[in-house]
């Protein structure tokens, strides 16, 4: 690796940077494409900007919301609520994942109501939860909470279980009791499936957020989607539709990231 | 004749809903200290099973088994089990890997921290002690892992196939390694293997076991004559290997 590279080993390292920019650029041209084409049917008329809204009402939309500081105010609200979301449900779900573990009757007591929780659409409880906590932030979380706790429940406890016997056997041949089995070996195997979890999560507390900040309609992006929606105002539905994109993207390259690192580190 | 283990009638019964299986029936066999005793027999034939029992893991349906003249209740601290791959923890360096023995039994301080130090650096680890076992060949994993059950000193060890996940070539030489090892340190040894030429190479005696319900079907003093210093791969020189050999495979009446 570190001796000169043979002409025929260079020529191996160009195609495949041409590969990855040509990829890359595609990329790019399809987005581009996407927002020239949409702008140009809206002035065209070949649809209506009022309905379709356009890239350059976009632009418009997100300085307008910029000067008066509630675009950060919504955005910073909905990405608020989502990490506290899915901060607390990975946690909570961890931590019952752990006493499903302890207690091998209880796992099989509380499995047919796991699957069934998970089977169901967490948003139809959105209006019981409504009513329960009342019109405010903390109806959000409960949401954001609610949508991936189960699936964290689930998937932890099937990590937890699927650690190797022979490790845990090793353990007990030293006489380790529950605790140390449990701290010493299956949390510790199972942190990557954790934090894969948490990955998940980012997605699941968003869709809570969104459909918490729907019914309670007082602040963030899903409000302003909802808003923008009542008051046939399109240009603001589509520009919290796209910062929207954008702040879950960012969350999830954040976990992604936390977890490449996390990997190194082991 | 000093016994350190001793079975007595010993049956082991496993329950599942679909039936019951008897894994071994009748069993009875004594170890002497010091010995080298190699545990041969078909698949599934419980010799993974004699082991559990021994350590104290599971609780035979009948009949007894003694450590030192005392009937084994619980787990015993006189045994120390190495599994057949190595299971050092990849979230661990070598170090505290050789040490989770001693965290557990809440018997880690200065000496015995010392103690397992040393015996990384007598043989041969002393250098990787903070790597980490992926960054470590599979034989030196091996030595980590018999080093971690060395750390808190049993008098016997258990080997459940130890060597079954290592290429051949790395298998003899580990197998060598670990030998000598186990003979310095002077601790009984109990080694479960399917391999009929390690069992004879590194064994004062085997045992051949049935096919389920596993019985004692023979036993082998095993007598090699070669030059003083012995160990397994000059035991695979002398002239009498090939005979144990053949009579331990016909006994093990193999048939596909």
């Amino acid at each position: 690796m570190y001796e000169e590279h043979s002409s025929e080993h260079k020529e191996f390292i160009r195609k495949e940077k041409v590969t990855k920019n040509a990829v890359i650029i595609s990329r790019i041209i399809i987005l581009a494409a996407i927002f020239l084409l949409w702008e140009a049917a809206a002035n065209l008329k070949w649809i209506d900007p009022f309905i379709m809204s356009q890239p350059t009402r976009i632009v418009q939309t997100i300085i307008n919301l910029s000067k008066d500081g509630s675009l950060f105010l919504h955005t910073g609200v909905t990405i608020y609520e989502t990490i506290i979301g899915f901060l607390s449900g990975t946690i909570l779900g961890t931590f019952i994942a752990v006493l499903l573990w302890w207690s091998n009757f209880a796992a099989r007591v509380l499995d047919p109501y796991l699957v069934v929780l998970n089977a169901l659409p967490k948003t139809a409880l959105g209006p019981i939860i409504l009513v329960w906590v009342g019109g405010t932030t903390g109806s959000i979380i409960v949401m954001a909470l609610l949508l991936s706790i189960i699936v964290t429940i689930l998937n932890v406890y099937q990590s937890f279980k699927s650690c190797d016997e022979d490790k845990i056997k090793l353990l007990k041949t030293f006489g380790a009791t529950k605790v140390q089995i449990l701290k010493k070996v299956v949390f510790p195997s199972s942190i990557p499936e954790i934090i894969s979890t948490l990955k998940i999560n980012v997605g699941l507390s968003l869709v809570g957020v969104i459909v918490g900040e729907f019914l309670v309609s007082k602040a963030g992006l899903g409000y302003l989607i909802i808003y923008g929606g009542q008051v046939f105002k399109m240009d603001l539905v589509m520009t919290s539709v796209i910062i929207l994109a954008m702040a879950a993207a960012l969350m999830y390259l954040s976990v992604a990231w936390i977890e490449k690192k996390f990997i190194k580190m082991r | 004749m000093d016994k350190v283990v001793e079975l007595k009638n010993v049956t082991m019964n496993y329950h599942t809903l679909d039936g019951e299986t008897q894994a071994i029936k009748n069993l009875s066999l004594d170890i002497r200290r010091g010995e080298f005793v190699s545990i041969v027999g078909p698949s599934g034939c419980g010799k993974s099973t004699l082991l559990s029992l021994i350590s104290g893991l599971i609780k035979s349906s009948t009949g007894e088994i003694l450590i030192n003249n005392e009937p084994v209740k619980g787990l015993s601290r006189n045994v120390g089990y190495m599994p057949q791959r190595d299971h050092l923890f990849e979230w661990l360096t070598i170090l505290r890997n050789t040490i989770i023995g001693l965290e557990i039994q809440k018997k880690l301080n200065k000496d015995t921290m010392r103690g397992a130090e040393k015996l990384l650096e007598e043989y041969g680890l002393g250098e990787f002690k903070h790597y980490y076992p992926k960054q470590l060949s599979g034989g030196m994993r091996q030595r980590a892992a018999l080093i971690r059950t060395l750390a808190v000193n049993p008098e016997i060890l258990l080997l459940d196939e130890p060597f079954s996940s290592l290429d051949y070539q790395t298998r003899l030489a580990i197998s060598e390694e670990i030998w000598l090892i186990i003979k310095k340190e002077k601790k009984t040894a109990i080694l479960v293997t399917h391999d009929i030429a390690e069992a004879v190479s590194m064994s004062d005696r085997i045992i051949v076991l049935t096919r389920r319900p596993g019985e004692v079907k023979s036993e082998h003093d095993i007598q090699l004559t070669t030059c003083e210093n012995k160990t397994p791969i000059i035991c695979r020189e002398a002239p009498e290997f090939r005979i144990y050999f053949n009579m331990i495979w016909k006994e093990l009446d193999v048939h596909v």
